[in-house]
């Protein structure tokens, strides 16, 4: 009891040091996981914001079966994900087994992106499907008579929901960043390629690597502190109006 | 007043109907709306006024029956071009802006036409509603009135040749009354805007109108000059609106 939690207080104040000299080992894995975490975000966004739109405002043939899969998807455990995607990406899965250069092997970032992408797209559209089915439906009628093709008339529901739009968008980032399971599995947690905060964490840890494990964590809190910053003061102002 | 008795109609519907759900809630034998004229259209709630106004707008076709307007006839299933739906713009009972600033919402229609200098335009309808002070202020924080004085500033400038109005002064005070009126009646007179005004107040109908419909259960009942509605109507049913004896 005595050793944990002088491990403890050791490790934090190590973290701390490792944090402040900009650790390389620790840069590194950071900028990975941004890098993977965001690319991932911006085409979750580019296929979610679209899908919570058109569910939000059409009215077409399978929408309610879409709804219903696209909320399978956001309650989906993640290393359930990983592992479609790893049988997906696999030499002789579907996927892997094409050998297209548009196709990522398995162990890389690429491989990483699809399986967070995966997980976020369906957080980014049901969150702005709700957001679009927040805005005053009589408003679409008065935009378009003010002269709104369908086109313009969607693009200014969206900006009306704006913040919505971008609460969605940010849960989607704090659903992948924190991610540990899919990533394991179709990245590997290989050191200087595939390793992200999450996995070193779990790495770290298991060789006894406190102050490391520690430093990874205080910068992947400081993350996902910082998102729900961002997200309760974007929350506040929809309150406000 | 306009002499516009002798001009092409600006609309002519002629057997035109709408259902919603197997319930037929229009059912408009004929109507004629001249160039240049301001057509009051009264009649109980339910009768079918704002479902012509959006047949009008083009926001919904018939479900059968034509629409002729200015070149063109349309029918429940001709697509009506977007030059020519640009040509109408309604303002509703409930202004619903746009979550900018007034300044914005008013430019609103012209960033749809993809018109880069009508900042001019925008500043003259804010003065004409006499909102120039709150240009800046996010539309949000309006009074009603006011909101509604946007709505209208932001229907003026994109220059419809039609502008409908929907009990656009229903739940204001009389001096934002006083300033729609004198808006609607300056964009009429000076710019032979033409406008059909839906509306429950008589005295408005009297000081806007040159012609008065009376709509009952989506039909028309009577249409005629705004003195002979009032004063020498022909229908039993008008006299009895014109008395206020009408229950609804
Ligand atoms: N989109 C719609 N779907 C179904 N019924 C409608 C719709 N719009 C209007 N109605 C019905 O049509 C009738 C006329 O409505 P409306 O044109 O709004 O009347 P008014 O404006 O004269 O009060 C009402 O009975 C209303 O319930
Ligand atoms: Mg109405």
């Amino acid at each position: 009891m005595e050793k944990s939690i002088n491990t403890f207080w050791q490790g934090l104040v190590e973290a701390i040091r490792l944090i402040g000299n900009g650790d390389s080992g620790l840069v590194e894995i950071v900028v990975l996981s941004l890098r993977v975490s965001g690319l991932a975000l911006l085409l979750s966004t580019l296929i979610g914001v679209p899908l919570g739109a058109a569910l939000g405002l059409g009215r077409f043939i399978g929408r309610k079966l879409v709804i219903a899969l696209m909320y399978t998807g956001m309650g989906f455990p993640p290393v359930v994900v990983g592992l479609f995607v790893y049988l997906l990406l696999s030499r002789s899965g579907p996927l892997g087994s094409l050998d297209s250069p548009l196709v990522p092997p398995l162990f890389t970032p690429g491989a990483m992106v699809i399986a967070q992408c995966i997980i976020a797209f369906p957080l980014v559209a049901g969150f702005t499907m709700a957001a679009v089915m927040g805005v005053d439906p009589q408003l679409r009628q008065q935009v378009q008579s003010l002269g709104a093709t369908a086109w313009q008339t969607t693009l200014t529901v969206l900006a009306e929901a704006r913040i919505g739009v971008m609460v969605a968008i940010i849960a989607g980032f704090g659903g992948i960043i924190s991610e540990v399971g899919a990533v394991m599995l179709v990245g590997g947690n290989i050191e200087g390629r595939t390793r992200v905060l999450t996995t070193a964490i779990v790495l770290e840890t298991r060789q006894g690597n406190f102050e490391l494990a520690m430093a990874l964590g205080l910068i992947l809190l400081g993350i996902a502190f910082f998102i729900n910053v961002i997200m309760l003061r974007l929350q506040g102002k929809t309150f406000d109006s | 007043m306009n002499n516009t008795a002798s001009s092409v109609p600006c609309y002519a519907l002629e057997a035109v109907t709408k259902t919603y759900g197997g319930r037929r809630v229009l059912d408009i034998a004929g109507l004629e709306v001249r160039p240049g004229e301001v057509l009051a259209l009264v009649g109980p709630s339910g009768s079918g006024k704002s479902t012509l106004l959006r047949l009008l707008n083009f926001l919904e076709p018939p479900t059968s029956g034509r629409i002729r307007f200015m070149d063109g006839d349309y029918g429940p299933d001709q697509p009506v071009p977007l030059a020519v739906r640009r040509r109408v713009t309604t303002v509703a009972q409930r202004p619903i802006l746009l979550n900018r600033s007034v300044w914005a919402n008013i430019r609103f229609g012209l960033g749809l036409r993809g018109e880069r200098d009508g900042d001019g335009r925008v500043d003259a309808a804010l003065a004409q509603v006499g909102l120039a002070a709150l240009a800046r202020q996010p539309a949000r924080t309006l009074s009603g009135g006011e909101a509604q004085r946007v709505a209208l500033a932001r229907a003026m400038v994109i220059e419809p040749d039609v502008l409908l109005l929907d009990e656009p002064t229903a739940n204001l005070d009389p001096y934002n009354v006083g300033v729609i009126e004198d808006t609607v009646r300056t964009l009429n007179r000076d710019r032979g805007m033409t406008a059909m005004l839906v509306t429950h107040n008589v005295f408005q109908a009297r000081r806007l109108a040159h012609r008065v419909a009376l709509i009952l259960e989506g039909r028309l009942v009577e249409v005629a000059d705004v003195h002979v509605f009032f004063e020498a109507p022909r229908d039993p049913r008008t006299a009895a609106f014109v008395r206020g004896e009408m229950v609804y």
